[in-house]
């Protein structure tokens, strides 16, 4: 769900880690470093990469138009070929008739339908294209904060694993626990205090 | 720092307990909320509210939705021992309106909507039209942290056992 969208969903972190000056540069190699390429044509069933808000079936990285303001905006692609279970079915099964046929065998052992599934999977793969995913990225560097406009927890784990390994920096998502551990401005005894909290009862 | 999958299990209900507290606050103690957003000229409960009672043993998710829904059932739930886990808010300030819901696990947001805003027409206007749009998630934001920055503090102080607690609980019970 893009950012400009009439509704949308916003999932925060809390951005742990500094990079090297100068930063618009290292955030330019963590994005080129991690872009986005087509699998169309190819054998990859998936594909997870920076792309760009402005054009993300086109992305650039080579100039500073990433940069709005004091915020990062970006975008996560996430390409994903969708083969139907019955797809896959039919074409298995027309795969291991001809196998058994050239054995001259009524069967195939395990290792030979792992083999064949798996051709299956990469014939289908060549042929059929992938269906882009894009969630937008706002990242306010220097205040620590990225907001990730999607809540899907798939898409999330999938920042979460690229951002760190593009920026050398760790996610804090802001569930309740951090939230109040990390924003709320509690002091030393109030986060002891939160430490040992447990849930309350309104009604007895 | 706590691990992740610890912290997230062990202090989700902290989500739920907000969400509850928030509602008692919309409904009891308005000038707590002026007090976190002096910009705030009103914050409603919106056309969606999920409560959740763990204290069951099978669980029990009820969920009310409409724009003219009844609260009262909401307000059984509560007195039977469940949570707000998912509130859905409008948030109204100078001559703006907002509406999104919250989610007590996670504190994420969702259905966001702000106030309307023209999609660029040019290239050269999507920087603007991005920053513009980033202000408006930014309120939200804000008056989220906020208000919630504004609830631990009550909840880790001896205030919470000692006056909130009783406050919601009589407030249940008089409803």
């Amino acid at each position: 769900m893009g950012l400009l969208s009439s509704s949308v969903s916003i999932t925060r972190y809390k951005v742990h880690g500094k990079l090297n000056s100068p930063i618009v540069d290292r955030v330019v190699e963590g994005l080129k470093k991690n872009k986005i390429s087509d699998i169309d044509g190819k054998a990859d069933e998936m594909m997870v990469g920076w792309t760009s808000f402005d054009n993300p079936f086109q992305p650039r990285f080579d100039d500073s138009s990433f940069v709005y303001g004091t915020y990062f905006v970006f975008s996560l692609r996430i390409d994903k070929k969708n083969i139907s279970l019955k797809i896959l079915q039919k074409h298995t099964s027309m795969e291991s008739a001809k196998r058994m046929a050239e054995n001259g065998r009524n069967y195939l052992t395990k290792t030979e339908k792992k083999l064949v599934k798996d051709h299956v999977m990469n014939v289908l793969s060549l042929k059929i294209p992938a269906t882009p995913n894009i969630y937008d990225v706002i990242w306010a560097y220097e205040d620590q904060f990225l907001w990730f406009f999607t809540n899907l927890k798939t898409a999330n784990e999938e920042l979460e694993t690229l951002f760190s390994k593009s920026f050398q920096l760790s996610l804090i998502r802001l569930f309740p626990y951090f939230a109040a551990d990390m924003s709320s401005g509690l002091t030393h005894s109030e986060r002891d205090g939160l430490n040992r909290i447990s849930p309350t009862r309104f009604v007895t | 720092m706590l691990d992740v999958a610890v912290a997230y299990n062990r202090y989700k209900f902290l989500g739920d307990e907000f969400l509850t507290w928030l509602w008692f606050i919309i409904e009891q103690d308005q000038h707590i909320l002026k007090k976190v957003d002096a910009e705030l000229i009103s914050l409603e409960v919106g056309n969606r509210i999920v409560l959740e009672n763990h204290k069951k043993e099978s669980g029990e998710r009820i969920t009310i939705k409409g724009d003219s829904a009844s609260l009262e059932e909401a307000i059984l739930a509560l007195k039977k021992g469940a949570m707000v886990s998912e509130l859905n808010l409008t948030y109204t300030s100078g001559d703006l309106k907002w509406q999104f819901t919250l989610k007590g696990e996670s504190l994420n947001i969702s259905s966001l909507k702000t106030p309307h805003i023209g999609l660029p027409q040019t290239n050269e206007d999507i920087e603007d039209v991005v920053l513009e749009k980033t202000y408006l998630y930014e309120r939200i934001v804000r008056l989220l942290e906020n208000l919630y920055a504004y609830f631990i503090k009550e909840r880790v102080s001896n205030n919470w056992q000692n006056k909130v607690v009783p406050r919601i609980h009589k407030w249940l019970t008089s409803t």
